[in-house]
């Protein structure tokens, strides 16, 4: 038995789908980001993204919480179809956790108070009750100790845990994760990568725009190769990585696969 | 040892040279029979100013003509601080705008307001906008009460009469109240999390509670209207053309700059800032106000520290069209009178200092209070 059936078989994939694109597309100016794509999340899937630079990857994720707009076709989270109506963007959002490259910490709040920002004004929860549910899930990542500190005190490993802590204190359904290690000090690289790979273990929806295929391998119940606006391929992680289907995707995976 | 060596010489070089200047200065005064110290502050002044915020006429001394001059400085510097940071805030937000023509005209107004000399400006507007005005008899008119001729812009003057006392009373009972409630709500906010409309309560109330005692006094308030008599206009108060044009220069000129300090504020904060926020579920008015906004004051405050700063030096150019500030009517007018040089000289300059470190150091205790940590 292969380690990644191992560590699939612990994690449940009910059959409802939870995030629903169907011929969505996208344009920046005359530029067709997206094209016509179409997926289906199951609730607990855990799905990993890849493709070279400029394939839509982070697009498509960023539509998802509506940090981009689709001009065409229909997104469906969890029940409520993305439009124009505040109501269902904000909706989706509190559904909806994000982990971006760049941390985005806010760099004028303790990491205490970045985790109980959202929790306060937009669940609003008491402080004390949002603060010891921050120190549940900064304990989780492993850093309750530098809850006082300020984000510029900590490296980018700590900065990247804090971010998730973040995002699990609103309590979602779905995490994205926009390259989460991609501006990462390869020494750190792992500490996010376990905090995730725990997260996944809980049992969380995962969308994952990463080319750290070491966790697609162990974690992803689905690997999706994108390029050039469009799924090329998508299947399990075995099969994807030892019998690619499509040219596109073999020449991707020689490249990142040769060190 | 050697650097010492230096050191000492510069320093009685230094000495010597002050020395001398004293010296030479006693010397001359004495020649021209010129007394020195503070006595003359006492003495007549036998000038009449043009605008005063204070009783003032040509049988008061030379101190009060200081005081004069000082109000006057003061009141032009703390209106053009206040129109400067509103025109500044609008114009910087103003032109990062996504609507185009918003976005052209802020950028045109601050292009062409930062590149022309101040003094010009000043100019502009007292000779070239205020000055040609018709006389007094052809005011122009808007509404029944408000006149604007070439000698000012005449508004209705308040009347306090009896009674008017409850008003304040009430006034300073909704502040106090307003104070109170935005605790309360802050605490519930800390332990319930329920959120409060506390900008709203505390808005009415400081405008509904007077506005009762008001009726409730049974109106104790008049107003005085400018009228016109024969050859001028009598009653109400009225903002003198060079208060007018020099407070407009001040304003717009200043916040041309302010614009771009506010813009370059709130592009410093990297737009990751608002994604995070915004896929937290927090709402773009609470993002601004709790996510960017702190961020984009620490980098406006201090270049927002030196435009009230310049503002305030600047102010002294109103000797040019003849608004009576602090240089003109002391280090002018009185200076000239008595020939007391060092002493109106200094005493004038004493003041420039004191009110730019006063505003210097508030802006750097406030700016501390905001700074962000690093490691």
């Amino acid at each position: 038995m292969s380690e990644s059936e191992n560590a699939s078989g612990k994690m449940q994939v009910s059959d409802d789908v939870t995030i629903e694109l169907r011929g969505v597309h996208k344009w920046y100016g005359q530029f067709h980001v997206l094209k016509d794509i179409n997926l289906n999340v199951h609730r607990g899937e855990r799905i990993v993204i890849c493709g070279p630079s400029g394939s839509g990857k982070s697009t498509m994720i960023r539509c998802i919480n509506r940090l981009e707009e689709h001009q065409q076709g229909r997104i469906i989270v969890d029940g409520t179809e993305l439009t124009d109506d505040v109501k269902h963007i904000d909706q989706v959002r509190r559904e909806v956790g994000m982990v971006f490259q760049h941390f985005n910490l806010f760099p004028h709040l303790t990491v205490l108070e970045n985790c109980c920002l959202a929790p306060i004004w937009v669940r609003k929860m008491p402080r004390r009750e949002a603060e010891a549910a921050a120190m549940k899930y900064l304990e989780k990542v492993k850093i309750p100790e530098q809850a006082k500190k300020y984000p510029g005190q900590l490296s980018g490993g700590q900065q990247q845990r804090v971010a998730i802590a973040r995002s699990l204190c609103m309590n979602p359904n779905i995490m994205l994760f926009d390259e989460p290690t991609s501006a990462l000090d390869p020494e750190m690289i792992k500490e996010v990568l376990d905090t995730m790979i725990e997260l996944a273990e809980s049992g969380m929806t995962m969308l994952c725009v990463t080319h750290e295929m070491g966790f697609a391998k162990t974690v992803a119940n689905r690997v999706i190769f994108m390029d050039g606006g469009e799924i090329i391929e998508e299947n399990e992680p075995n099969e994807f990585f030892n019998n690619p289907r499509s040219d596109r995707t073999k020449l991707f995976l020689s490249q990142i696969l040769q060190h | 040892m050697r650097s010492l060596f230096f050191q000492i010489l510069l320093v009685a070089g230094i000495g010597f040279f002050g020395y001398t200047i004293f010296q030479n200065t006693l010397h001359n005064l004495e020649q021209r029979g010129i007394s020195t110290g503070f006595g003359f502050l006492d003495n007549e002044a036998g000038f009449g100013i043009l605008m005063t915020l204070v009783p003032f006429d040509e049988t008061y001394t030379y101190g009060r003509t200081f005081l004069v001059g000082l109000l006057n400085t003061l009141l032009v510097a703390a209106l053009g601080i206040f129109f400067a940071t509103v025109i500044g805030f609008v114009m910087g937000v103003a032109r990062l705008s996504k609507n185009w023509i918003v976005s052209r005209l802020a950028t045109v107004y601050i292009e062409v307001f930062r590149n022309i000399p101040l003094l010009l400006q000043i100019m502009f507007w007292y000779f070239a906008v205020l000055r040609p005005l018709p006389g007094p008899r052809q005011s122009i008119k808007m509404g029944e009460s408000v006149f604007l001729n070439n000698r000012g812009l005449y508004l209705p003057s308040p009347v306090y009469e009896q009674g008017f006392w409850l008003v304040m009373v009430a006034l300073a009972l909704a502040i106090v109240a307003s104070i109170l409630i935005a605790r309360w709500a802050h605490q519930r906010q800390e332990k319930t999390g329920q959120q409060f409309h506390t900008v709203l309560v505390a808005l009415s109330l400081i405008i509904g509670l007077p506005l009762l005692a008001f009726l409730l006094a049974g109106m104790p308030l008049s107003w005085n209207m400018p009228e016109l008599q024969r050859f001028n206009l009598t009653g109400g108060m009225v903002v003198i053309p060079e208060l007018a044009a020099l407070l407009t220069a001040l304003s717009i000129y200043t916040g041309a700059f302010i614009a771009e300090a506010v813009r370059s504020g709130i592009l410093a904060v990297s737009h990751g800032q608002t994604e995070a926020a915004y896929a937290l579920g927090l709402r773009p008015g609470t993002t601004l106000r709790l996510v960017i906004i702190p961020q984009a004051l620490r980098v406006i405050i201090p270049q927002l520290t030196s435009q009230y700063l310049n503002l305030t030096k600047n102010s002294s150019l109103a000797t040019a069209i003849g608004y009576p500030d602090l240089v003109a009517v002391f280090a002018g007018t009185t200076l000239n009178q008595t020939g007391q040089a060092v002493e109106v000289i200094a005493m004038t300059m004493a003041v420039y200092l004191v009110i730019s470190l006063g505003i210097s150091m508030f802006m750097n205790w406030y700016n501390k209070r905001i700074q962000l940590v690093e490691r």
